[in-house]
């Protein structure tokens, strides 16, 4: 049974082959639950500090630039409001943009899902190759080619794809899957990341220590001689302008600046909802961009390219547009609003859950809150056993997020809607699951005053439980699920409606208070 | 003034003092209170675990139960009741294909306010020392409940409140603004990362070295109180209602409906 998250079914995100529980191993869907996943990720110590250590320092330096802007809140409308105007004119865009990308001598291509998109990545460096030439690819860091599982591909077909966006080299050297979208190896502290090196880096000096100066050194010697060996560049896009066919990449460290600069061929595989309709909506993005990402007023390096430019940067510009299930969330008209993202992270930074379970719990690459609304719009929903089925319950719907996303993103109103979707689409089971006994069981008491009163008289019972301590600490499934870690009150000898009852009899009114008022 | 009051369901059945308490307060501004006997739930419960269909007829009941009470204003002692019936019940209504009922909803959640917004919003109260003769020689820190802090956007109000109460030490919770992990039934559903995030919590108001955690959410203060009391950390948990109503003539009575087992210094019934 799969969950009708939207109107035309264009496309299902694929990946390659099928994972346990018959689902698709895919690169946005994990094989256990979150719940279950975020166990052994809670009782992980090493984990929790690193990730608690370096969320709070993101968080502390983003709410500082954030504060110093008077016009935040502006910003931040304009954000929300071109990237609905986006969404409104998604075609019609995309059509520009192909236009502009093609008369500058670029060629566009159009990916309805993983698959296709690897075909034709993988075709593309193929034909770039001279026999001889290493088969390899340098990359820049991007979350539309972790999306779909690229570096996989590729390797299968004997194409070597290397990371140079330093958190992510240290991912794919340490045989790791990304945790966060903008700092992938954030669950790694520089203790694990110089033994990673020293293991896996053939050029790592003997004597590397943790110091943060001497890994960067480190991995920029490894790295400069692939930036100048490779003839294939793979990237992804922050932003692509319609009106000029221009993309843009922003980044820190400036290897996707020489990435995006030296081989004679780039490739950049880019979800179709990074569209911006005018150069100058670039003014608003680059402001909420760096500041809510990394806490920077202005990020250290931002390239803009448009189509080919002869005798100057690669000379063959190659741009596929991926939709890997967008367009089925685009249906939706409330689900769209998590085509909004601009994959800042700030919403993970300030997620409690996110900071406790980490991003691997999560099973996407897509992680923290926006992953838990994203990840099953993008893949639909097979069934209740369906790992993603449980990404929208993976919130305390504190709205942390939402005050945090620069294009207003309503998470938590997002993650209610699924949630409704996924009782929904389990409402023609046989046998209902235990939540829905108790909540049709719950509806029917609590929409009747006599019902509710009556049911509440059955409490009287948790007094007994209680005993002389006054207080239950152990219930049985599932409520030992409360009672595991936290003890409940005793019941009072009296709820406030026999309370209510016992002094004022059926009125509802109290007698009109004496004395005057203070 | 009058004014209903929304008990909750948590409140109602668990926590009586609390209700009791909002009772007090408004009562003892000279305010005419009436307790809609038929009233149950707001249905927040039904709403943020995915069951729509079943939260209809709760909202549905609420509704009705509240409008015909004919009341100036409604009060709750939670911000996340207040913040269902304000950004979900006419969505829920809509949702089940009833546009009276959500313009009915939409029109009774803009006399809905929760309690620290209707006395200083509302009722103009400054100085709850002076005002409500609110007495509570205690350190306390107070826990922002997510739903008062970022739905409804309280803000001040409630410490603004708390400061103004005599003899109370009111000292600051590190880490305030993080949620306690309680998130209704994600307590349950979630119960590992629930924990973790608790036991932050737990950590901060143990650094504050308050003997009382308050916070304006009964259920949050379940959660908190909860771990509290299994911990035996020597902190209770008080409502924000039970303190203000606190007054000097008030005996410490029964321990005010804290979760925790610990002390036994009462507020006001
Ligand atoms: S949802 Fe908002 S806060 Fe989260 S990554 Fe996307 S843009 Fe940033």
């Amino acid at each position: 049974m799969t969950t009708f998250l939207g109107i035309p079914r264009r496309s299902r995100p694929s990946g390659h082959g099928m994972g346990h529980n018959g689902l698709p191993d895919s690169p946005l869907r994990g094989h256990t639950s979150f719940p279950d996943a975020a166990r052994s990720a809670v009782g992980n110590t090493q984990l929790r500090r690193n990730l608690g250590n370096a969320t709070a320092t993101i968080r502390a330096k983003r709410a500082a630039v954030v504060g110093e802007l008077d016009d935040w809140e502006a910003l931040r409308d304009a954000g929300s409001a071109v990237k609905q105007q986006v969404m409104a004119r998604l075609p019609e865009l995309l059509e520009q943009l192909e236009a502009q990308v093609t008369a500058r001598g670029g060629v566009v291509h159009w990916a309805a899902d993983a698959d296709e998109a690897n075909r034709i990545v993988a075709g593309l460096v193929e034909n770039s190759l001279q026999p001889g030439d290493a088969r390899e690819a340098v990359k820049v860091k991007s979350m539309a080619t972790q999306e779909i599982g690229l570096n996989e591909y590729l390797e299968e077909r004997g194409i070597e794809a290397f990371e140079t966006d330093l958190a992510e080299l240290i991912v794919q050297l340490g045989g790791d899957t990304p945790s966060h979208i903008l700092v992938p190896a954030i669950h790694r502290n520089r203790s694990e990341i110089r033994e990673i090196f020293l293991r896996e880096m053939p050029d790592a000096p003997a004597d590397l220590s943790d110091e943060p100066r001497r890994l960067a050194m480190a991995a920029r010697e490894h790295l400069r001689r692939k930036f100048l060996s490779a003839k294939v560049a793979i990237s992804g896009a922050n932003f692509a302008i319609a009106e000029t066919g221009t993309l843009a990449v922003v980044e820190s460290e400036g290897n996707g600046r020489m990435c995006l600069t030296l081989p004679e061929t780039l490739i950049t595989v880019m979800g179709i909802e990074k569209l911006l309709p005018t150069f100058a909506d670039l003014e608003v993005f680059l402001q909420l961009l760096p500041r809510s990402s990394t806490g920077e007023r202005m990020n250290p390096y931002t390239s803009l390219w448009t189509g080919v430019t002869p005798g100057d940067g690669p000379q063959n510009f190659h741009l596929v547009l991926l939709d890997n299930g967008r367009t089925n969330a685009l249906a939706d008209e409330v689900g769209r609003a998590a085509l909004h993202c601009i994959r800042c992270s700030a919403c993970l930074n300030v997620c409690p859950v996110y900071e406790r379970a980490g991003g691997h719990a999560y099973g996407s690459v897509y992680p923290g809150p926006i992953g838990a609304v994203l990840t099953p719009q993008l893949t639909g929903i097979d069934g209740h056993d369906d790992p993603n089925a449980s990404l929208p319950y993976a919130s305390s719907l504190c709205g942390a997020c939402f005050d945090a996303c620069p294009v207003k993103i309503d998470i938590p109103s997002l993650l209610v809607e699924l949630r409704g979707r996924v009782v929904d689409a389990d409402r023609d089971r046989t046998i209902p699951g235990g939540w829905d006994a108790a909540m049709r069981a719950a509806s029917w008491v609590m929409s009747s005053g006599k019902r509710f009163t009556a049911a509440e008289k059955a409490m009287k019972a948790g007094r007994v439980l209680a005993g002389k301590k006054h207080k239950i600490s152990s219930l049985p499934p599932p409520l030992s699920a409360w009672t595991t870690s936290r003890d409940l009150p005793e019941p009072p000898r009296q709820t406030f409606h026999q309370r209510w009852r016992a002094e004022h009899g059926s009125s509802d009114d109290a007698p009109a208070p004496g004395g005057e008022p203070r | 003034m009058r004014i209903a009051l929304l008990a909750t369901c948590l409140a109602d059945a668990m926590f009586p003092d609390v209700a009791a308490a909002t009772v007090t307060l408004l009562q003892r501004l000279g305010h005419q209170v009436v307790f809609p006997q038929a009233q149950t739930c707001c249905g927040q419960m039904h709403v943020n675990t995915g069951y729509f269909a079943e939260a209809l007829p709760i909202v549905r009941h609420h509704v009705q139960t509240f409008e015909a009470a004919g009341v100036d204003a409604i009060v709750a002692p939670s911000g996340s009741c207040v913040g269902s019936v304000r950004h979900q019940h006419a969505m829920i209504a809509r949702k089940g294909g009833d546009d009276g009922l959500a313009a009915a909803a939409t029109d009774l959640s803009a006399r809905t306010y929760e309690l620290s917004e209707l006395l200083v919003d509302v009722l103009g109260i400054t100085d709850s020392a002076a005002q409500l003769g609110s007495y509570f020689p205690h350190r306390v820190t107070y826990h922002p409940t997510c739903h008062s802090l970022r739905m409804l956007r309280v803000g001040e109000k409630p410490l603004q409140l708390l400061s103004t109460v005599q003899g109370i030490d009111l000292v600051e919770l590190p880490g305030a603004d993080q949620c306690c992990g309680f998130g209704g039934t994600f307590a349950l559903k979630n119960p590992d990362v629930s924990t973790a995030m608790l036991a932050d919590k737990m950590a901060g108001i143990i650094a504050s070295r308050a003997e009382v955690c308050s916070a304006g959410d009964s259920s949050c203060l379940m959660h908190i109180g909860g771990g509290l009391s299994r911990m035996r950390v020597g902190v209770r948990t008080v409502h924000l209602a039970e303190i203000l109503a606190a007054t000097k003539e008030s005996a410490p009575a029964a321990n005010p409906a804290s979760t925790t087992a610990t002390g036994n210094v009462g507020a006001a019934r």
